[in-house]
């Protein structure tokens, strides 16, 4: 008995050890965002003498984050609004009607999970489309990364939706469109938060599709702004930290607030890139 | 009758967005791949196999080859890593502890959520040689020894970016883990304990061998971020120190901001073959996972 205690104490202990590991990084973008220039210069995890609100005013200004939030936001939710809701609709008709074509388009679809993208020849598309370095440009870019792993979670999630309602519904006079609408598209709420989530922070952490494709910075998302601040500002990691705190405290919080759907999102496809 | 109910244009605007953004750049890249198609002249001439030749036969200070060799060690030692630590970390909190289990899982899972730009930038100033957090650490508890120039260094910054890499991917692949575990019936254990079976045997005999659908599906996973590897080794140390550390996917990057475009599109091309030729066997196993 007193050995079984003595291994739930090493556990317990273990545990938390890992946990203080992974939470290491947040901890000191955290005090180090509130030090003085001086005091953070070498991103230590003692405490700041004096807490410098300021920084966040400063960098607000000064790394344009008004704009960048903005940006950010329109992009994370214009994405996921034009993603989740084309990928529901394709995987409602591909689930629900099997044909070998429909089988055939739903495995070209989701065979975009392992495809890498081309980011070259993109560039091509996007020239040609003339919506390179736009805003219009990007979000359709983002809506499109999104498709194969949410048509993926939302073909399954269509198969455990009885056939009986659709059968009631046609047979009241509900057309394909209205169908979708009001009886189906309520029901795959669950499945719809949790590829939404997704998405949204997927988008939200993402940095690349605006570094090959946004050259004005008054179009640059959160994260591409960090970057650009730390190369302006590499020797004040108090500022840094600032601007990193104000771009991870929206994903925190909607990560706290929707951490059951994203676990079950998780462990439900198993997948994602 | 389920043609009319369900109209195949409700797919349309799925596989135009896909088509388009996705699939056409990839069957552009099999053309442009066999181009000096480069951003100083606005001709592009065939030029054969020539891009394909410069990737294979390269050698010097522009190794292709070695992109591919970085890549490839990245990939199998952050899937071994991950799925070592993570299977470890999985049994503690369904096991090991009870209370405080979703909290410390909870926490655990935070890296993955946290932008990739951002652990890296942090993981930079941890990294310092002189004034990093790490080194601090390991001087300040007398494990001098230990204490080395993480990314500057050319042996210690691939193993470097991989630990990164590591710890942020654990809590995702540990989070799958957890559910496969909990998936395992209880009874299974009782009965192996009844029948006076240790721990270990236990672990080997009914764990690990139930486990194996779920260890397939991590390692997938694990195998199709690795190959595409861009944002941690780019910011961590943009491919350096020289190019100890550079991937296909940085050196993609680098082709492509030096304007020639060919050489770019024949890399991304055959990461696309490669990826293309996992990704069929990765369908299968998800569509039976799926229809199970």
């Amino acid at each position: 008995m007193r050995i079984r205690r003595v291994q739930g104490v090493i556990n317990h202990a273990l545990a938390a050890a890992v946990s203080l590991i992974m939470f290491v990084p947040v901890y000191l973008v955290i005090v180090n965002s509130l030090k003085t220039k001086a005091e953070a210069s070498s991103m230590g995890a003692g405490l700041p003498s004096a807490l410098q609100w300021e920084n966040f005013a400063t960098v607000i200004e000064k790394g344009k984050l008004v704009t960048a939030f903005g940006n950010s936001v329109l992009y994370a939710v214009g994405a996921t609004l034009i993603g989740t809701t084309v990928a529901a609709l394709a995987a409602y008709v591909l689930s629900r009607n099997r044909t070998r074509l429909n089988r055939g388009l739903y495995f070209f679809l989701i065979m975009g999970i392992a495809m890498p993208t081309n980011f070259v020849t993109l560039m091509k598309v996007m020239q040609v489309t003339h919506l390179i370095n736009t805003q219009l440009g990007i979000i359709l870019l983002y809506s499109s990364m999104s498709i194969p792993f949410s048509v993926f979670l939302i073909y399954a999630f269509v198969g455990t939706i009885p056939r009986e309602l659709d059968e009631a519904a046609i047979i009241d006079g509900c057309s394909p469109i209205r169908l979708f609408f009001s009886v189906i598209y309520p029901l795959l709420t669950p499945v719809l938060v949790t590829a939404g989530v997704l998405n949204l922070l997927g988008i939200w952490n993402e940095f690349l599709l605006p570094l090959y494709y946004l050259n004005s910075s008054a179009y640059w998302p959160m994260t591409l702004a960090v970057y650009n601040f730390f190369g302006q500002f590499q020797a004040d990691w108090s500022l840094v930290s600032a601007d990193i705190v104000l771009t991870i405290v929206p994903v925190i919080i909607v990560y706290l607030f929707a951490q059951r759907f994203i676990l079950s999102g998780m462990t439900a496809g198993s997948v994602k890139g | 009758m389920r043609s009319r109910a369900y109209p195949l244009y409700f797919a349309g605007g799925a596989l135009v967005l896909y088509g388009l953004f996705y699939v056409l750049p990839s069957l552009l890249g099999f053309y442009y791949a066999f181009t000096d198609w480069n951003s100083y002249s606005s001709e592009v001439n065939f030029v054969g196999l020539a891009n394909f030749r410069l990737i294979f036969t390269s050698g010097g200070s522009s190794n292709y080859l070695l992109y591919l060799r970085n890549t490839v060690v990245f990939t199998v030692a952050t899937i071994l890593l991950k799925t070592a630590i993570a299977l470890g970390l999985a049994l503690l909190l369904t096991n090991g502890i009870r209370r405080l289990a979703y909290f410390h899982r909870v926490v655990m899972y935070l890296p993955a959520v946290l932008p990739m730009l951002v652990v890296s930038l942090v993981f930079k100033s941890i990294l310092n040689p002189a004034t990093g957090l790490l080194n601090t650490f390991l001087r300040g508890v007398g494990l001098d020894f230990m204490a080395q120039r993480w990314l500057v260094d050319v042996n210690w910054a691939l193993p470097s970016v991989i630990g990164v890499d590591t710890w942020r991917g654990v809590g995702y692949i540990m989070v799958i883990m957890i559910a496969g575990l909990q998936s395992i019936p209880k009874d299974y254990y009782e009965a192996a304990a009844i029948d006076g079976a240790s721990g270990m045997a236990s672990f080997f005999r009914i764990t690990l061998p139930l486990m194996m659908p779920v260890l397939t599906v991590t390692t997938v996973l694990n195998l199709l971020y690795g190959l595409k590897v861009f944002d941690i080794v780019f910011v961590l140390t943009n491919g350096g120190p020289g190019r100890a550390t550079d991937t296909v996917y940085t050196a993609i990057f680098d082709e492509f901001s030096k304007g020639r475009y060919g050489v770019a599109t024949t890399l991304s091309t055959l990461l696309f073959l490669i990826m293309i030729v996992l990704g069929y066997f990765v369908i299968r196993l998800m569509h039976r996972e799926a229809e199970e």
